[in-house]
């Protein structure tokens, strides 16, 4: 009985072995003569893992950048300051007259502290300035975007950024003085800012290295399960140095809620973008890296505040890294060391200076809502140059932070060796007090 | 720019014959390695102990470091699985693989991502792969790290970041698995160097760095990961950084090493004792910077004479700055020139390594230098 049981099932169970093998020869056959047939087997699929590629191509061609059509810029109102009407209406942000004020005084005082400080800086008062000229919006534009916790890591030309958080005048202008009211203690070159206050990480002249840093921090900000992100402004020279690769990459890999934010304004120094990539500019890397990407019109704040405020949402609700490219132009020469006519012709600049400004745009669309105008203007100009001098002056006037301010901060406490040090300073200086400039700084106490 | 050599070589099945000892190289199989490891005594205040190679201690700092604290997180390349050296063997596992994590194959991006960690206020442990490929980060590490508080005047810092990574002569590891680049480290202010001579050390020292509030370089040496075998506290210790250790105590001459040199230094002052009657004092620098320049005048003090030996090459390897500094301190007591004896002026060689160590040999001789000067 049992051994019958068994032969059945032994069978069954080669009948259904038999049915599958016949099943699979027919299926073998059929792509064989497929095969025969075409020559080719266009079923197969890469199995592949280093992409995310689905198919086989079976005819050569070289992907050629030239042939793709280049990434739109991004506009919302045009140069007379008129909101661009599309299909479905327009990209008005809709902001509030307040808010649209404090951005044209914020861009305005900025380029009014440019002109000062640049000025002073000729006149040998402070060692070093970098002005904003023609890339005031991207600042403003992009800060207005953001909230308050949500931290910045900036290259050095983002002043505009700190002026929208709040950071005062006497604070801007302690720093390039390098005086007792600095919060840095005189330590950096001017224009080298920062605030805790303000989550705004100090400056650094070292070009991108705070890109895969500031990845590192929007990590630790995911983490710790916070509604921020990180914005990380860099320039399009920047963009070539091997942290900015390893930023994007970073980014997108570990899933970091930052916005990578370019400003595009077409030269490093003296190099022009022509001689920076060969590519589409800087967003067309983005999608390299996987990471959602857009091109915007610097010199519209809205365009750019509309793209950082999506931006945001794909940081803080997706945990993602997005990259904002803005074009823009660079006005002013590149710092106080260098003379731009060198190397670009001055109808060139005043194009930009004369013909499309951000700020000369957003004052159309004030005036154009009736929220601005000719007296408005001068008072405003007035009330900021006031403002910004009394600053200057207040700046000038203090004296520099005291010498043994040299050997702290190099480690959380001061070690042995630095404390020797800084004794060894001070009886030198003491020795030969009338050989350093001691009158210009606060007393040497411990 | 950790090379695909270093992938191949640093699988898990061949790493073995990289890290132990007893399988060598064809070459070096017919000689004894360069040094006799000499075990370290636990301190009986930091509890029951288990034995425990360097790789383990290493693996149990790490533990310890994310189960104390939840911002913690360890990144670099090939540590989610347990890294090609095993000391992060089954952290992702216990933590999380948010907390232990791949990074991409980049070094400046692993210190930067790590700084900003840091700067953050999280608690970043960095691993480069091997020392060799720590240069890329160099520059994140000099004008970076080591300047954060500095230059912000104190508003932000990365004191929470350590970088380990696995250094020194190794066997058979050539010029890119065999570097001791501690020398190029000691020259910017602002970050710590630290080198243990064994796996007591290693933990300690590590949790030191991890918790000190200052950015921290600690250096490896790879050839201990499974040689190092000794008794090791199970729970929670740490041993201070900037302070050196009298390994042995002597009168006639001081030797002074770090890493695995200091074995080569213990060996010596056997060798010393019984050949030449030469009373040999051995001390472990442990720090590299900010160095134990007290503990090292002292011992000069009393013995007159100063032996400073360590892998990397001479020319501006640390010990110049040690002779110097002894030299401005112990000018009066010194005796006899102080003696480097250190790797050559050349790159990591392959098949010469046995010719380049600062071996016991070149040591012994110098000692005979000092003790007939």
């Amino acid at each position: 009985m049992m051994r019958r049981h068994l032969l059945l099932l032994s069978k069954n169970l080669q009948t259904v072995a038999n049915g599958r093998v016949q099943h699979c020869r027919r299926l073998h056959q059929s792509l064989v003569q497929k095969t025969a047939q075409t020559g080719d087997n266009h079923e197969e699929k890469p199995e592949y893992p280093g992409s995310k590629q689905l198919k086989f191509v079976h005819q050569l061609e070289l992907l050629d950048p030239d042939k793709e059509p280049g990434i739109p810029v991004y506009r919302v109102m045009d140069r007379k300051g008129k909101i661009v009407q599309h299909e479905g209406g327009n990209e008005d942000p809709n902001l509030d007259k307040d808010t649209v004020t404090k951005m044209y005084h914020d861009m305005t005082a900025l380029n009014t502290m440019d002109k000062i400080l640049y000025e002073s800086q000729r006149q040998g008062r402070i060692s070093f300035y970098m002005t904003n000229f023609g890339e005031e919006g991207t600042h403003i534009g992009s800060a207005a975007a953001l909230k308050p916790q949500d931290w910045v890591y900036g290259q050095y030309r983002e002043a505009g950024v700190l002026m929208w958080r709040g950071f005062t005048l006497d604070q801007f202008m302690d720093q390039c003085y390098g005086n007792s009211g600095d919060m840095g203690l005189g330590r950096q070159m001017p224009v080298h800012y920062g605030s805790k206050d303000l989550n705004f990480v100090t400056i650094s002249s070292t070009l991108a290295t705070q890109m895969p840093q500031a990845a590192g921090s929007a990590y630790a900000i995911k983490r710790s399960g916070k509604d921020a992100c990180v914005i990380c402004y860099f320039g399009e020279g920047a963009a070539s140095e091997g942290d900015a690769h390893a930023a994007f990459n970073f980014a997108a890999t570990l899933e970091c809620p930052i916005i990578f934010f370019c400003r595009n304004n077409h030269f490093a120094i003296s190099t022009p973008s022509s001689e920076q990539y060969k590519g589409d500019g800087i967003a067309s890397r983005g999608s390299g890296y996987g990471m959602r990407t857009i091109r915007v019109d610097g010199n519209d704040v809205f365009a750019t505040y509309n793209a950082v405020r999506a931006a945001r949402d794909v940081c803080v609700k997706e945990q993602k890294p997005v990259l904002i490219e803005a074009m823009t132009y660079r006005v002013g020469h590149h710092s106080t060391s260098d003379d731009s006519s060198a190397y670009r012709s001055v109808d060139e600049v005043s194009y930009w200076d004369k013909q499309d400004t951000p700020i000369a745009r957003l004052r159309q669309y004030m005036v154009n809502k009736g929220w601005w105008d000719d007296d408005a203007e001068l008072a405003w100009k007035n009330e900021s140059r006031i403002r910004v001098m009394k600053a200057f002056e207040r700046a000038e006037a203090k004296k520099k932070p005291n010498p043994m301010l040299l050997f702290t901060d190099v480690y959380k406490d001061m070690e042995p060796h630095i404390l020797k040090q800084q004794q060894q300073m001070k009886e030198h200086v003491m020795k030969y007090k009338d050989k350093y400039p001691l009158d210009k700084y606060e007393k040497m106490t411990d | 720019m950790a090379s695909l050599a270093a992938k191949i070589l640093h699988r898990p099945n061949i790493f073995k014959v990289l890290g132990a000892n007893r399988v060598c190289h064809s070459l070096n199989s017919s000689k004894r390695t360069h040094f006799t490891y000499v075990p370290e005594v636990p301190k009986q205040e930091h509890g029951e102990t288990a034995k425990s190679n360097l790789v383990q201690s290493v693996n149990s700092a790490l533990d310890i470091a994310l189960g104390n604290d939840p911002t913690a997180v360890i990144l670099g390349e090939d540590v989610s699985f347990g890294g090609v050296f095993r000391c992060t063997v089954g952290l992702k596992d216990k933590y999380g693989a948010d907390r232990v994590f791949n990074t991409p194959l980049s070094e400046q991006g692993i210190v930067a991502f790590g700084i900003g960690l840091a700067v953050a206020g999280a608690t970043a442990v960095t691993e480069i792969q091997f020392a060799d490929y720590i240069f890329p980060a160099f520059d994140q590490i000099t004008n970076e790290a080591s300047k954060f508080r500095y230059r912000t005047g104190n508003l932000f810092d990365c004191g929470n970041l350590t970088i380990r990574t696995p250094c020194g002569a190794v066997g058979h590891g050539a010029l890119y698995h065999s570097q001791s680049p501690e020398a190029f480290f000691a020259h910017i202010p602002g970050i710590k160097v630290v080198i243990p001579r064994g796996s007591n050390q290693a933990k300690g020292l590590l949790l030191s760095c991890i918790r000190d509030e200052n950015p921290c370089v600690f250096f490896e040496p790879k050839i201990l990961y499974r040689s190092a075998i000794e008794e090791v506290p199970t729970g929670d210790y740490t041993i201070p950084l900037g302070k050196a250790e009298i390994v042995v105590e002597g009168s006639d001459v001081t030797l002074l090493g770090y890493g695995t040199q200091v074995h080569v230094l213990i060996e010596v002052a056997t060798m010393a004792k019984e050949q030449l009657g030469v009373s040999c004092e051995v001390i472990d620098l442990r720090t590299i910077l900010p160095y134990d320049i007290e503990t090292i005048c002292n011992s000069v003090i009393k013995t007159g004479r100063l032996v400073v030996s360590h892998e990397a090459p001479v020319t501006m390897g640390f010990a110049t700055e040690i002779a110097t500094a002894v030299q401005e301190e112990c000018f009066l007591n010194l005796e006899a020139p102080i003696q480097r004896v250190c790797g050559y002026d050349t790159p990591f060689a392959h098949v010469f390594e046995p010719f380049y160590m600062p071996d016991k040999w070149r040591v012994i001789e110098a000692i005979k230098r000092v003790v007939n000067f």
